[in-house]
């Protein structure tokens, strides 16, 4: 069966002043058909940039420069613009971090919505808008009818979010991205969107990469798990055997670091360091000055992938422990 | 909304009798009309009789609580060097002045909007910082050498455009107006496109900044990934966005254009009101200088409260509340 998204070697780099940044340095992974693929990463590691490549909207001095984005049996790479424009919000969907950012505060919901729909169907105002109803009751909005004609404003955030889920998924795309939905929202609500999102991707099919860098979210919620350290996938395997067994010393830093109850007043665990200048990258492994295991090889030359049985991959010299299958 | 206007309404009054009083008492400060308005040789008896004919020869205060009283009449008196009513002699003037403020505004308006967004979109190109150089050289040129540089130019060199005057004018509610015969724009268009350059150059300014600073907002980020058209993109989202400000400045702008367009009118020998007001203060005709000034306050609360309704129109998070800070 052929993935709903395949991304192979994929490389955007910003070609700033002050040189070249490998936002995206060989990044791959595959998604089938309603599965969910976590990836996860802190600030600057390159997964929102990953995500922004797959819907085309690099701006520049941001420029996708290697590597292949295949949807279905399409490749993406090399499209015009208006090829790109006639998948976005068709057949690949994006949700924002911030849902008080991503309405248009001056523009009714409406009129948001209705032009999404209209941007990929030919059909009638009126059809449209009953589209768009039936979008918002399907997140569990609540009088849709009378919430069409309101200003985001006048949504609490966790609403905003789910309008933004409803407008995502107005075609049924294949593939969802969802670019840390649920960081500005209460605990509560994430569980609520976690949950919607999950039921309605489920029902029509659709594939879902969850950018985040909240563990805890993708592991309820995730089939696959992709680590990501510095523009390139560090780890990547089903997502109970990630968090059981990390092998890679970054992944496990990153568990070790999440407060877990029953451990008051210890400190928490944290990663030394901060993550590397995308623009003078170390010519080993980039976590290397940060990892605990790293040894002379790490520091002069790069690991390459390997493939650790049928599902997991990894980049890593002096893996932690026997890497399970 | 009905309340929001009656009370804006009752504070304008206000504000019209307190800068009444101003007025009255400090034109009172500057000298008696009575120097200027007899000749040079007229003797004590012709001078008596027309102390007494302007009503000079009582107290102030009883001069002053007649022109109270006539004004809540909506009398404002008869003008001591013309013996006309002052109101209908503004009203005679105030025409050609508010065309020409308006066809600025439009000017403003029509060149402004467009050549602003277009340099925010390509703020790094050869387009945006020719359209911002040309805004600053808009910004700098005075008012006066510009209009003569024009004359000299269309007038004196091409014979395109004629010199100065009002030129032929069409009737309406007994008011005359050049707008309403063609013969009457070529006479209309230099003193217009005078006054508008810097308000072109302020409109560019605002709508550049605006669309840059909008198109880094997540909504149109998410505008794209919906897949909308670039035009649908910076026709709605970012235009209504920008407009905010701009019409809280061309607000503004308006009444200074209106009040103080002295300076073409001069130059282009426009009969409107500016060049009456001067005239006015000249020779101390009190009626005049007080009518004008309370004609021109009421316009400034017309335009505010018009911009104030744009801005609830424009800006949903905006209401005309009653409480106001």
């Amino acid at each position: 069966m052929t993935a709903a998204l395949q991304v192979s070697n994929l490389e955007t780099h910003f070609f700033t002043r002050a040189g070249v940044v490998k936002a995206v340095d060989g990044v791959s992974f595959s998604i089938a058909r309603g599965e969910v693929l976590g990836l996860v990463g802190e600030s600057g590691s390159g997964k929102t940039l990953t995500a922004l490549s797959i819907l085309g909207l690099v701006d520049p001095p941001g420029k996708i420069v290697a590597g292949s984005i295949r949807l279905g049996d399409e490749e993406l790479t090399g499209l015009s613009e208006r090829s790109w424009r006639a998948i976005r919000g068709k057949r690949i969907a994006m949700i924002f971090q911030d849902p008080m950012m991503t309405l248009n505060p001056v523009l009714r919901i409406e009129t948001q919505m209705i032009e999404a729909v209209l941007a990929h169907a030919v059909m009638s105002k009126d059809n449209a808008r009953q589209r768009c109803r039936e979008a918002l009751a399907r997140v569990g909005i609540p009088s849709p009818d009378e919430r069409l004609t309101a200003y985001p404003h006048q949504f609490s955030g966790g609403m905003r979010q789910r309008v933004a889920i409803a407008i995502a998924l107005l075609h049924s795309p294949d593939v969802l991205i969802a670019d840390e939905p649920t960081t500005a929202l209460d605990v509560t609500i994430q569980a609520q969107i976690v949950a919607e999102v999950q039921k309605l991707a489920a029902a029509t099919g659709t594939a879902i990469l969850w950018v985040t860098h909240d563990l805890a979210v993708v592991s309820g919620l995730s089939d696959r798990l992709a680590v990501m350290y510095a523009g390139r996938i560090v780890e990547e395997g089903p997502t109970t055997e990630v968090l059981a067994r990390p092998a890679h010393p970054y992944t496990q830093g990153l568990l070790r670091s999440l407060p877990v109850n029953n451990q008051r007043g210890r400190r928490l665990n944290q990663i030394p360091g901060s993550t590397p200048s995308l623009l003078r990258l170390p010519p080993g492994c980039p976590f290397a000055p940060r990892c605990e295991a790293r040894q002379e090889d790490c520091v002069s030359t790069r690991p390459p992938e390997s493939q650790h049985g049928t599902e997991r991959r990894l980049r890593c010299f002096h893996p932690l422990g026997e890497v399970s299958p | 909304m009905l309340a929001f206007v009656l009370r804006r309404l009752g504070q304008s009054a206000f504000v019209i009798v307190a800068m009444a009083a101003l007025v009255f008492l400090s034109v009172y400060a500057i000298g008696n009309p009575i120097d200027i308005l007899l000749a040079p040789d007229a003797d004590q008896q012709e001078r008596a009789a027309a102390i007494a004919r302007l009503g000079l020869d009582r107290p102030l205060w009883q001069q002053f609580l007649t022109f109270l009283v006539n004004l809540a009449q909506g009398d404002l008196g008869k003008s001591f060097v013309f013996g006309s009513d002052a109101v209908s002699l503004i009203l005679a003037r105030l025409p050609a002045t508010l065309e020409l403020a308006l066809v600025a505004l439009v000017l403003a308006i029509v060149a402004g909007i467009p050549l602003g967004i277009l340099a925010g979109l390509r703020s790094d190109g050869w387009i945006g910082r020719g359209v911002m150089t040309g805004s600053i050289v808009g910004f700098s040129l005075p008012n006066f050498w510009l209009g003569i540089m024009m004359i000299l130019l269309f007038a004196v060199e091409l014979k395109w455009l004629p010199a100065g005057g009002r030129g032929a004018t069409g009737t309406f509610l007994g008011l005359q107006f050049s707008l309403l015969d063609p013969a009457g724009w070529p006479n209309l268009l230099m003193p217009a496109l005078t006054l508008a350059i810097y308000k072109v150059s302020l409109v560019i300014r605002l709508a550049y900044a605006g669309t840059r600073e909008a198109m880094l907002q997540d909504y149109v980020r998410f505008a794209r990934a919906k897949g909308l058209s670039p035009a649908r993109i910076i026709g709605v989202h970012v235009l209504k966005n920008i407009l905010i400000p701009i019409v809280t400045v061309l607000g503004l702008e308006l009444g200074s254009m209106i009040a103080f367009a002295v300076v073409t009118e001069t130059v282009f020998a426009w009969p409107g009101v500016g060049k009456l007001l001067i005239d006015s203060i000249a020779r101390l005709d009190r009626p005049v200088i007080v009518a004008y000034l309370i004609i021109v306050v009421g316009m400034f609360t017309l335009i505010n409260l018009a911009v104030d309704i744009l801005y609830s129109i424009l800006d949903p998070r905006v209401r005309l509340a009653d409480g106001g800070h």
